[in-house]
Parts: C-alpha cells; structure tokens; sequence
C-alpha cells in the first residue's frame, strides 16, 4: 500500500495528467487550484514538506504544482 | 385520518381542449379525450364498474360502467366513450340498473360467498359494486362458485393469489403490462373456465415477475392481495411518507393499524411515481421491526472487548467528552464526520453543522463520495449546479435516450417502468454499458443500439461520439452560438475532431465496432431520427465509479450541450442517484469543500451568513474526504469520526485500508439500526430509527423535496435527528429544535436555491423541486430553460487518461459491479426482508469462454483475486458478460466484494473506481481465510454484555 505521501504525489500525478491537454503550463495552474480548492490543510502541508524531502521520488511537474501550493500558503 | 382508499376516477387523466357536457342534468366540464366514466367521477357521481382503475387504459369488458346517452342508441361503456361537446349522459335509470344487476348476478355466481371471513372485507369493489347495483338475489345458483377452491399460489413472499377470488376483469395483466412491462401474466382459457397465469403456469416466484405489487393494487377483490392484510386485517388509516430505498423517491401511502403497518401502498398523486413502486419499497419494510435492531446505546473501550449497553445519557455524555477529549489532545481538526445518504434533509444538515459549528473543522463526508461525487463535479463545471437537469416525467418527451452505466430496471425500477413504456410508445434507445443489462431486450423493448465497451473506457467512447457529431455536421449551432462559451466550445469541437478521437481509431481500445458509434452518435444527435426530436441521457455509478468519472460526466454534458439537448422537457442530463437521499445530501452540505447550496467554504460571503446565524467561526479551509481521514488515521493525525447510517467497511472501496484506519483510531461512533460492519471497529453505538418513525424530508434525484412522515414512535427512544442534537449540546452548542421543519427554515434561511421551501408549501403541494426562490416561486422541473446556472454552457476537454489498474497475465479478467432490483446496496435492510427468496448470495457472472478456460461450472466455488485482496463466492455463467469481463454485486457482507477492488479513484473527487479492478478467477473450495477470520472477527466484535438491572 501507498504511505500517505506517496498518494498525495500520486494524486497530483493523476490531477496533472487530466489537465494535460491543455499544455504544461495551464495544468500546473489548474492542479494547484484544484488543490487548494479540495485538499485539507493537513494534505497540503504535508505535500509541501515533501518539497524538502531529500527523496527523489517528487516527478518535476508534481514538484511545481507544490511549490506554487506552497507559495499561496505563504500569501495567504 | 380514516382510511378510505384513493380515489378511483376509472380512466386515466387526459390532456386535451376543454369540452362541456351534462352528467344527470349536472354541467360538466373536461379536457378532450377524458372518458364518460372519468367526468362523472370528477363530479362524485361513481358509475359501477370492474375493469376500469384510472392507472390503466380502459379495457370494456365487464359491462358494468354502462350509461345512456340522449340521441344514441344502446348503451355504451362509460369508460370506452370519450366525451363529446354538449353530450347529455345519464347514468342511473330503471333499465341501466336492471342491465347491472345481470352482469353482476352473473360474476357473483362465480364467486364465494365468503364476504364476512374474507381478508379483503370492507375494502373489496366487488363487494361495493355489488351494494351500489343493489343486488339481492342470484338466479343462476351458485355452482360456480368453487371450482377453482384450493388452488391458491403462496408462492411469492409477499403476496397471495387466490383464483377463486379472480373475476377474471384482467387488471392484473394490464397492470403488469402497461404500467410494470413485465408481461409477467395472462389470461389463459375461456369464459367460466378462463384463469390468470404467471409466465405460463410457474407460480409466481419462479415467473418473470418482479414482485412490483402493480397487480396486487390493481385487482378489485382479494384474489391478489398483501399477505399483511391477511395476517393484520385491512387497515384503518393512512400516511403519505417516501419511499427510503432509492434515488427514484417513490411516495406512499403507509396504511396503518394503530401503530402497525399494514401495508405500504403507492400513492398516485406521487409526482415521481404515479402510482407505481417496485418490490423494495412496496414490500421490503420488514426490516424496520426486525429482531436484529439494536435498540439501546452501547458503549465499550476497546474492539476486543463486548459491547456494555448504557442509557442515552451515558453514551451521549461519553461521545461528547471522548471527542473533546482527542481534540484538546490531537487539535481541531482531529476528528471529523460521515453523513448519510439514506437519513433526511435535516438530518443530513445537522450533523454538518455539528461538525462545521461544533468540531470547529470541515472533516465531513457523506457515501456519495463513492457514488456521485463526479457528478457534483462535473455538472457544476459545464452547467453550473450539480443536480439533474429534468424531472421524470420529461421522458415522456424524448424521442431518443442513452443510458449509460446504470441499470434502470434493477437500480431505479419505477423509473425503469416509466422508460420502458415511452420505449414502447416508439422512442429509440440507445445502451452503453459492458454487460447486457435487461433493457436491452426485453418484452416489446429493444435498444437500437448496445454499446458492450470494455470497461473503464468511457470517455474515449464518448469523445468519439463528439468526433462523429463535430466532424459530420450535427452540432446544433444557433444553440451553441446563442447559448455556451464560444471560445471553450471552440477548443473542444478542434480537440474532438482529430482523427486520434475518431470511432476507427479508438475502435481496440473500446473493443465497439467503429460503425456502432458512428450509427449511435448519430441517432442520438438526430433526436432518434425525427425532426425536432429530443435526445435525454442517463446514467448511473458505471459513469461515475471510474478514474475517469468526472470527466465523463463532463463528456456527456458536453454531447447534450452540442445537440441542444438541455432546457427543455424530454432531454437533458440526469444522473440515477443509488440511495434514496443523496442528491438532498448533497445539497446539505456533506462534502468537506462546501457548505449547503455547493458554496465553497473559502467564499467569506456565504460563511458570514453561516457565522452569524450560527454565531461562532468557521474554517474556511476545505476539511478531509473520507478516504483522506482514514490515511489521516493510519498516519496518526485523525482520531476519531462519527458515523450517522453508513457502513463505511462495506461500502468503501478496499476494505483492508478501511479497517486499518478505524482501527487507528480512538473514538469511532456508529449511528445505524444494526450492527454494521463497520460497528465492528466501533467504540460507541447509537441506535437509530426508520424512515417510519421520523418526521423530515428526502430529495429524490430530480431534485424534488418531499415529506417524510412519521407514522410510528422510534423504537430505539429517539429520531435520528434528536440523537445528532442530543450530542451537539453535550458539546456545548445549545440547540433547541423541537421539530424537523424548524430545521427547514434554517436550511431555507442561510440557502438561496431552498428560500421558498418550507413544510407548509410541502403539505400543500406534495412536494417541490429546488431551485425554489423568487426567481422561481413554482420551483423548477426543467433547469437551464433561458441559459445555464453558471451563465454560458462550458465545453470541458476531456482527454482519455487510462486507469492505472491494468489488466496483465497475473490479472487477466476486468471485474465490474453493480446491483440488483430486490437488494439494496449493501443489503442491511433488504437482506433483512424476504426478499433474499430472490437473492440470497452474491455470485459471479462470466462468460462461457472464461469459464471453460478455467475449468469452471455454473455454481461452482471461485477465488476472485486482485492485488488488493482475495474473496470466494459462486459463479454464474451467461453470455450478459463479454469475454474478458467478469461482473458481481455487493450486497452480502460475506462475499466483500471491495476486498479486491483497488484504492484506485477519480482523478478530480476519489470516487473509487468500483467498476474496473484487474482480477483473476480460479476454482476453489469455499469461502477463502480471509472471509473465515474476518467472519471470526465480526462474531467476536459483536457480542453484547447486557446492562446491569437498575437499582
Ligand atoms: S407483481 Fe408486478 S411484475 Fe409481478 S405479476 Fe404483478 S405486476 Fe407483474
Ligand atoms: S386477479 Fe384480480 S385483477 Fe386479476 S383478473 Fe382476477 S380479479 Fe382481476
Ligand atoms: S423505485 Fe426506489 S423509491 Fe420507488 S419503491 Fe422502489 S426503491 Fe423505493
Ligand atoms: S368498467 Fe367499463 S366495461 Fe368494465
């Protein structure tokens, strides 16, 4: 089974991968709004972390879409 | 409230001109078309009659309905004669009344005389007929009378078929005809000797028959009659309630003695039934004073030990305390909420307010996570608002209808009904689903078009069916130009026509012949191939329960919009909602992002309502869905959930991870009326009660709000809503409803789309749909009339992204699931009803190649592996499966179907993706270990230690 990290990067795998046609950079945009539109608090946190993580696993798109999730935190 | 029965106006209502005449010397005036007999009756001047019942087209056989008209000759049946301006009727003379008393003579002649010892008496329109034509003697004697003595067919759990009742008046075959379609019976022989059958002489059980009740509430005498008025005697007075099954939202009329039901008869005045009901909530409400009840609040410390029963203080007191408890240990949004889809409105609504005013956090979540979320998605996306855009009754209209993944006949059969009868009328249909489901080919019904695809491949076929409308000119583009955003619908119309999206291309990957596709994008496009024709599409959880299920739902609004089939009766695009009140719990506010009315919990505005009204803070971050919470659990951060009428174990995708998250936790509260697979994991129970024994109100799936009734005292001491109220102010809230419509106006008062609904329209009208508001003081049948909710239509571009569970040599076969007509989700009512006559166990459909391959037999033990889990149950072989597909229901917790199916869900809600899971099917002995422990398990975690005799 997955540990909770690795679905959330799954998840924006998934959230990333349906936005795709629109192009790279709309989809980066529409799955980091989906994420803070759906995710909890303690979900989006825990993603950001992994920003940190020295793991590797974090695909570069998934990697995007949290540091902008991150940076609306830091706004907000 | 007395009890008489509904009244009977003989013929069913027309709609036509209004023509005037005169019923014995009264000035009457009615729509064309109506019948002599249907005028008279709407002046309460009741002419005899047999073979007339106003749900059935009138029939002219009995010859008891005769009346006589100025200027004609004879003397016509009333219920075959139309009326026509200026006709001058008069049906009580001298002759009319000696020609009724032959007929009459002549039926009882064939009839015991056993009126007094008869169940039936008092409530038998012989009997009445009889009285009314003034009958007193019988000249041709009696010998009729017992021939067909003995014969009586028992046979059905629920109903007796006595002919030596039968009058042979043939509403019961019209009934299972016309309004059932069924074709479940005939009238075999002749004159005396002429007798009813079902399918050919089997007995009703073992015939086609669907146990609906159609017939039994159509015959006029005791020959087809309620078992539970053979045992309780007729009833005395009645209540009109919901049916709280299924998302058709059926009303009935609960005919009660004293505090004993009776019988659960259809109410024809219901706008979504029309007098009509299928075998689950005519007949499956046993449940509700099944032994297996648990009628008092139990409490226990850990799993492992019995369950101590407490009184309601204790449990209430102790719930409040633990889940404070965890939160001053744990933070706020440590805890959280599932609410149910089978509770009312107003339950529903408290307990998110529970959680959003009392655990200060947005942790609620409701079952319809696993069946509708990407409806709410989806529609809310292209259209707006996340409803169903038509009520029922618009099907009457369409010319054309796709079904896609549901299965009316079995999931919603009153609605099933309905379409089978327009389907017969003419209109063409048009079936996507990968088993053959019974629409397909049924009595006088066959679908142009079925679409076997292999499942999970959805929006690759529907995308082709947009290629082939795009591409060959069948856009409606006034409406499109007139009535959705341009732009979006440009960049769908380029993104569908590639040739990457056309039938021939995608033909391998759907496993559907390219020209199908083409031929079925076309009928539905060219509203079946009239001009002017409506095309409506429906569908079920077989959208929904993928990967890919939000996209779908906006590939399929995107197919209506392109054709112009939204905002008006007889198209649109209607979701099949599976339990009685999911469309009501959504409205409620169950989903962690938003409040009641699909308002996001970061819109200040619409929480500064909430915050004054309720007067504390909300959060206006988005809380966990249910899934989430249970990782949340297995990780440590989320401690504890209550649980109001779900059986998350069972119902939710992968059982294995459900139970580790319950089991993570420290305090799990189960509301339910029995002990559910997931009380097993539970640390407090709270009894709940029946849709019998509260007052509220259930949302059907389009979107009409109706009255639920009370018509007994809970047994278990309080309705569910008290019980959510009972915690709330152990926790310091202070509520203070005394009544559910008091909840109403709330609901009412903080949501604009409910503004005008409150109990008083409700008992005036029956019922209403929202929107209901100044904008639309009448409530809405048809949304989107003048232009969508959101303004513009939006054409979403839905790209094909293939699930990740792949089939591969370990796991050859694609497993999907689905339902069946006499059991109910995850059985806890129905299998506690007779109904398990027609289903007792879950069992395993594959095709006969399959089988062979394996070795396997029809009723053979199989292993169903996936590499989430292993269950055994019985395999069933038919050709309903294609090669390479294997399908089962979930209705038995002993075969636990979601042991195997994956963790798997939709890209934009998780909605799990029930209806694809790579399996592999092997012969095996039995149940498998991992049901004999889970077994052991449940026995063990059920065990109840009796309280302490009082002092
Ligand atoms: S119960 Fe329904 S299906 Fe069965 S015979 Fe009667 S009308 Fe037909
Ligand atoms: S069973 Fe009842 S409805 Fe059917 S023919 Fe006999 S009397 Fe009429
Ligand atoms: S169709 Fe649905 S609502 Fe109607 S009686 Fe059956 S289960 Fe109840
Ligand atoms: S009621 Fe009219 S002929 Fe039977």
């Amino acid at each position: 089974m997955m540990s909770t990290g690795e679905r959330l990067a799954y998840m924006a795998g998934q959230i990333l991968r349906n936005f795709a046609v629109k192009g790279q950079e709309a989809a980066i945009a529409a799955t980091t709004d989906h994420i803070l539109q759906f995710w909890d608090p303690g979900m989006k946190a825990r993603a950001c972390a992994m920003l940190s993580d020295p793991d590797p696993a974090l695909p570069d798109d998934v990697r995007a879409v949290f540091l902008r999730v991150q940076a609306n935190a830091a706004s907000a | 409230m007395t009890f008489t029965r509904e009244k009977d106006f003989g013929t069913p209502e027309k709609h036509g001109e209004t023509v005037s005449l005169t019923i014995d010397g009264q000035q009457v005036s009615v729509p064309a078309g109506t019948s002599i007999m249907r005028a008279a009756a709407m002046v309460d001047t009741a002419i005899p009659k047999l073979c007339a019942t106003d749900s059935l087209e009138s029939f002219g056989s009995c010859r008891m309905c005769l009346v006589e008209i100025e200027g004609r000759k004879g003397y016509p049946a009333s219920c075959t004669t139309p009326v026509s301006p200026d006709m001058v009727v008069r049906t009580e003379t001298e002759k009319l009344r000696k020609l009724r008393r032959g007929v009459m003579e002549l039926y009882i002649s064939d009839h015991p005389l056993d009126c007094l010892t008869c169940s039936a008496n008092g409530d038998c329109e012989l009997q009445d007929v009889a009285g009314s034509v003034g009958l007193r003697d019988v000249r041709f004697g009696y010998e009729g009378a017992s021939h067909l003595e003995g014969c009586k067919d028992e046979s059905n759990p629920y109903f007796t078929f006595d002919p030596a009742k039968c009058i042979v008046c043939s509403r019961c075959v019209r009934a299972c005809d016309e309004v059932q379609g069924t074709l479940a019976l005939t009238v075999d022989g002749r004159g005396f000797a002429s007798k009813i059958s079902a399918s050919q002489d089997e007995g009703f059980l073992a015939s086609e028959c669907v146990s609906c009740g159609a017939c039994v509430q159509a015959c006029p005498t005791s020959a087809l009659i309620e078992n539970t008025v053979i045992e309780k005697g007729t009833p005395e007075r009645a209540v009109v309630t919901t049916c709280a099954y299924c998302g058709v939202g059926c009303t009935f009329r609960a005919e009660m003695r004293g505090e004993d039901l009776v019988r659960m008869v259809p109410w024809k005045q219901g706008k979504a039934n029309h007098g009509h009901s299928c075998v689950k909530g005519r007949f499956a409400w046993g449940y509700a004073q099944h032994r297996d009840r648990v009628l008092n609040p139990m409490v226990r410390a850990s799993v492992d030990e019995p369950w101590r029963e407490v009184s309601w203080d204790e449990a209430i007191a102790h719930v409040a305390s633990e889940f404070r408890r965890i939160q001053n240990a744990y933070g706020t949004r440590a805890i959280g909420g599932v609410t149910s889809s089978r509770c009312t409105n107003e339950e529903t609504f408290l307990v998110q307010k529970l959680i959003r005013q009392g655990f200060g956090n947005n942790n609620v979540d409701t079952c319809a996570r696993v069946c509708h979320s990407p409806t709410g998605y989806g529609l809310k996306t292209t259209f707006g608002t996340s409803a169903g855009t038509q009520d029922f009754d618009s099907v009457e209209q369409a010319d054309v209808v796709l079904v896609i993944g549901a299965n009316p006949t079995d999931g919603h059969p009153v609605f099933g009904s309905r379409l089978k009868k327009r389907l017969r009328q003419g209109a063409k249909l048009i079936v996507i689903d990968p088993r053959r489901i019974d629409l397909v080919r049924s009595p006088h019904v066959e679908a142009g078009y079925h679409l076997p695809l292999r499942p999970g491949t959805n929006v690759a076929l529907l995308t082709a069916m947009a290629h082939v409308i795009v591409t060959e000119g069948l856009v409606d583009e006034a409406y499109v130009r007139e009535r959705c955003d341009g732009e979006a619908y440009g960049e769908w119309a380029a993104f569908v026509s590639e040739p990457a999206r056309s039938p021939e291309a995608i033909e391998d990957l759907i496993g559907v012949p390219a020209a199908d596709v083409r031929a079925a994008a076309r009928l539905y496009a060219t509203g079946g191939g009239k001009s002017g024709g409506r095309g409506a599409i429906y569908y079920g959880l077989g959208v929904t329960e993928h990967s890919q299920g939000s996209s779908t739902v906006m590939a399929i609004a995107n197919l209506a919009m392109a054709t112009g089939n939204v905002g008006k009766p007889g198209t649109g695009v209607n979701p099949l909602r599976g339990q009685n009140n999911v469309q009501g719990s959504c409205d409620m506010g169950s989903f962690p992002h938003e409040l009641p009315g699909y308002r996001h919990v970061s819109d200040s505005a619409t929480r500064a309502l909430f915050e004054a009204d309720w007067g504390t803070a909300l959060d206006a971050e988005p809380g966990l869905r249910i899934n989430n919470m249970l990782d949340a659990a297995t990780d440590g951060t989320f401690k504890g959930i209550f649980i109001q009428g779900e059986d998350i174990l069972q119902s939710d995708p992968n059982t294995t991870h459900v139970a580790a998250g319950l089991a993570a936790m420290e305090c799990v509260v189960v509301q339910d009326l029995f002990l559910n697979e997931t009380a097993n994991y539970a640390h407090v129970f709270l009894p709940g009660s029946t849709f019998l024994e509260k007052d509220g109100t259930f949302t059907n799936a389009e979107r009409r709000i109706q009255r639920v009734r009370k018509v007994m005292e809970p047994k278990n001491g309080y309705a569910d809503w008290e019980v959510v109220q009972l915690v709330a102010n152990a926790m310091g809230l202070g509520w203070t409803y005394t009544h559910p419509s008091q909840v109403m106006d709330e609901i009412a008062r903080l949501t604009p789309t409910f503004a005008g609904v409150n109990y008083d329209v409700l008992e005036q009208r029956g019922s209403v749909q929202w929107p209901m508001n100044a904008a639309a003081p009448e409530g809405t049948p048809t949304m989107h009339i003048d232009h969508f909710v959101r303004g513009k239509g939006l054409f979403v571009v839905t790209d094909y992204v293939p699930t990740d569970e792949r089939t591969g040599p370990r796991f050859p076969l694609l497993l999907t699931t689905g339902r069946i007509l006499s059991q109910y989700n995850v059985g806890a009512q129905t299998r506690r009803t007779p109904n398990e006559a027609w289903h007792a166990e879950d069992r395993l459909e594959i095709h006969p190649h399959d089988a062979e391959n394996r070795g396997i037999r029809d009723g053979d033990w199989v292993s169903l592996r996936s590499r989430a889990g292993e269950t055994s149950l019985r395999a069933l072989i038919t050709d309903r499966v294609a090669p390479g597909v294997v399908y089962t229901t979930f209705h038995h917790p002993d075969t636990q179907a979601n042991v195997i199916t994956t963790d798997f869900s939709d890209w934009a809600t998780n909605c799990p993706e029930y209806k694809v899971t790579a399996v592999q099917v092997a012969p095996s002995n039995g149940p498998s270990e991992w049901q004999k422990s889970y077994r052991a398990q449940a026995e063990q975690s059920r065990r109840i230690e009796p309280a302490e005799p009082a002092e």
